[in-house]
């Protein structure tokens, strides 16, 4: 089937090539990481993990978010999901190969990474990370890769791949849980020793990834045959409203623990934060922003009149996805080190190289998400299945 | 052809068995002769290694030099300039040190600044997040660090609630003067943490740690779990107090304050 994904429009083909080339660029850029040590990044003694691990971090829920398609259509049998099932199991892939290059990135000796496999260390959620994270996308290649082919040739889908996909939909809460407890079982980091900041991730992943994914579903319409069924559509971004509600209120949950107990070590980092202590208020804008837009994204997706239209859809799940990026990937990072183990305040910011890192990672998961998304809508094209001409009445 | 082919495959087959054989009796003979001469020397042993500081001898930031840079000139720290710097043993002031200020703190007290190292937790949280065992806890409590297994992943520096490690973010040889090289001790690459390690190659030679040797009996460094050791003696004729004990990582480093 990869076949499919060498035949495209010449935009597809400048796309691919604008991709090759951003990796290329920050392929440079992270030579030179390698030659000079990640003294080319903002982190510091205090603030020892930052933008990278920050981005691993938020893709985890982007990882995660193909449940909230596969997790109706398996166990509810909604079957109004049945066309949008592969693309949730495509953009888990880009999404784990992404996490995974965020931690290569960032480890300072990548040529040993292997010792987390020779010298496996159960005590060590890192290792655990690893497991799920892979075995996440092991899981989502077969029986992704397996669906499809058996749409493709017009048979049913094999029956050991359902229990996958069973497998697959607890595996996916797991890969969130075990990403969260990788900062929440660490003491003295007062901003993550909390029981809710699974819940949070797992809370934020189901409202953040949807969106991701239903952006790109709505781009992939754009530019393909393909149609997404309208009910289908409108059921997503429902679940999407209901995780960012939750997503929200355990924040709310944090901030009243924190501030009712009065307890510094707990008030400490949101003060930090959202206000700014001993004259470092580096991110207080961001997360006021942040905290704007996501209430702003609430008030457009809450009534179904604005959720339901269409038009506006797109800016809803933009600004939510605005929000949530700077909550986990800025926020969580730099609030959880600050204040430091001194009760000092460590101001940390990406350099430019950082991001330019940051930036070949990214746009490697969105060449392996093109080029999965390309050949599933050419199945369906060539199956029939979804297609603009079929549903005209719609819209 | 098959049949040599067969016969070169069966000889490079015994060959490398009796190698395996000859060096795995080679490593045996060689651990038992190390063993039987480590013996002989006078190496300093115990079953809890614990220090005690008179923090009342070591209060300004001369002294805790002094015993910085005995510390960093046996272990090859570089002295990096900046928040990418690496420091096994350094100064703060009471409120870094302790977080549990109190109002109206005697003045002494407010302006003294106090030497932080590795705290050696019992229940070591850097020990337990290591994905590789690149960071282990000894028998004797010590908590050391293999720097040729350590991915730098830095897991460790998050772990830590009394921020004792330090990540090489650039070549540390660029920072340290080649010809002033203790040369007893490794030098370090970049990418790799690093952190005190209660001088485990000083103790293997019957020799006290740099910082007490160089504090002149301020700083104090025995058995915790020997009831006539010195460190035992100082705890229970002084008050002591150690960093975050809430956190319940057990540290192995009292301060008498």
């Amino acid at each position: 089937m990869l076949e499919k994904a060498l035949k495209g429009s010449p935009k597809y083909y400048i796309w691919i090539g604008f991709l090759l080339l951003v990796i290329l660029g920050g392929s440079g850029i992270y030579l030179m990481q390698l030659m000079q040590g990640l003294t080319i990044t903002g982190m510091s003694r205090d603030v020892s993990w930052g933008f990278y691990i920050a981005q691993f971090t938020y893709l985890v829920g982007l990882a995660a978010s193909g449940v909230m398609i596969v997790l109706p259509y398996y166990f509810h049998h909604y079957k109004k999901f049945k066309d949008l099932v592969i693309f949730g199991e495509f953009m888990a892939i880009g999404a784990v190969v992404m996490c995974l290059g965020f931690i290569v990135v960032d480890i300072g000796q990548p040529q040993r990474m292997l010792n987390v496999l020779l010298f496996p260390t159960p005590n060590s959620i890192l290792f655990w990370d690893m497991v799920v994270l892979n075995g996440y996308l092991i899981l989502n290649v077969v029986v992704g890769w397996t669906c499809l082919e058996a749409d493709r040739q017009h048979l049913p889908h094999p029956k050991w791949s359902k229990t996958l996909a069973y497998v697959s939909i607890v595996w996916a809460f797991s890969i969130h849980t075990v990403t969260a407890f990788l900062y929440q079982g660490l003491p003295g980091r007062h901003y993550w020793l909390t029981a809710i900041l699974a819940a949070r991730f797992l809370a934020s992943a189901f409202c953040s990834g949807p969106a991701i994914l239903l952006l790109v579903i709505m781009l992939t319409q754009k530019v393909s045959t393909f149609k997404a069924n309208v009910e289908g559509v409108a059921t997503l971004a429902k679940i999407i409203t209901y995780a960012m509600v939750v997503n929200v209120f355990f924040f709310l949950l944090e901030v009243f623990t924190a501030f009712y107990s009065g307890i510094p070590g707990h008030m400490h980092s949101i003060v930090y934060l959202f206000k700014g202590v001993d004259g470092h208020a580096e991110l207080v804008p961001f997360m006021w922003t942040a905290a704007t837009l996501g209430i702003g994204s609430l008030c457009l997706l809450i009534p179904p009149k604005l959720r339901d239209n269409l038009k506006i859809l797109p800016w809803s799940l933009a600004i939510l996805v605005i929000a949530t990026w700077i909550d986990k990937g800025l926020g969580l990072l730099i609030g959880g080190f600050n204040p430091t183990p001194f009760e000092t305040i460590a101001p940390y910011w990406p350099t430019g190289k950082e991001l330019i890192v940051s930036l070949m990672i990214y746009a490697i998961g969105a060449l392996v998400v093109t080029i999965l998304f390309k050949v599933a809508t050419e199945v369906k094209e060539e199956t029939g299945a979804s297609q603009k001409e079929a549903v005209p009445a719609e819209n | 052809m098959n049949h040599t082919r067969r016969n070169f495959l069966k000889f490079a087959g015994l060959t490398a068995a009796g190698l395996c054989v000859a060096s795995a009796g080679g490593a045996l003979a060689v651990s038992g002769a190390g063993s039987a001469i480590r013996d002989d020397e006078k190496i300093l042993k115990a079953k809890r290694w614990a220090m005690v500081i008179d923090a009342k001898r070591v209060r300004t930031k001369e002294t805790i030099d002094t015993l910085a840079k005995a510390c960093h000139a046996a272990h090859n720290v570089p002295d990096i300039p900046g928040k990418q710097n690496i420091k096994w043993l350094w100064a703060a002031s009471f409120e870094e040190a302790f977080d549990q200020p109190n109002n109206y703190m005697d003045e002494g007290l407010e302006k003294s600044l106090f030497p932080l190292l590795c705290n050696h937790c019992t229940n070591a949280p850097c020990v337990r997040v290591c994905p590789t065992k690149a960071t282990y806890k000894r028998a004797d409590g010590i908590v050391a660090m293999d720097y040729h297994r350590c991915i730098g992943c830095r897991y460790c520096m998050a772990g830590c609630p009394f921020g004792a490690r330090s990540f090489n973010f650039m070549e540390p040889r660029l920072h340290l003067d080649l010809a002033a090289l203790n040369k007893e001790f490794p030098t370090r690459m970049r990418g790799v943490v690093e952190k005190c390690n209660f001088c485990v190659e000083r103790l293997a030679h019957g020799k006290q740690p740099a910082c007490v040797e160089a504090s002149q009996g301020a700083l104090v460094f025995g058995d915790l779990s020997d009831p006539a050791s010195e460190v035992r003696k100082l705890l229970r004729e002084h008050y002591t107090i150690r960093r975050k004990p809430s956190l319940g990582t057990e540290p192995g480093v009292y301060y008498i304050i």
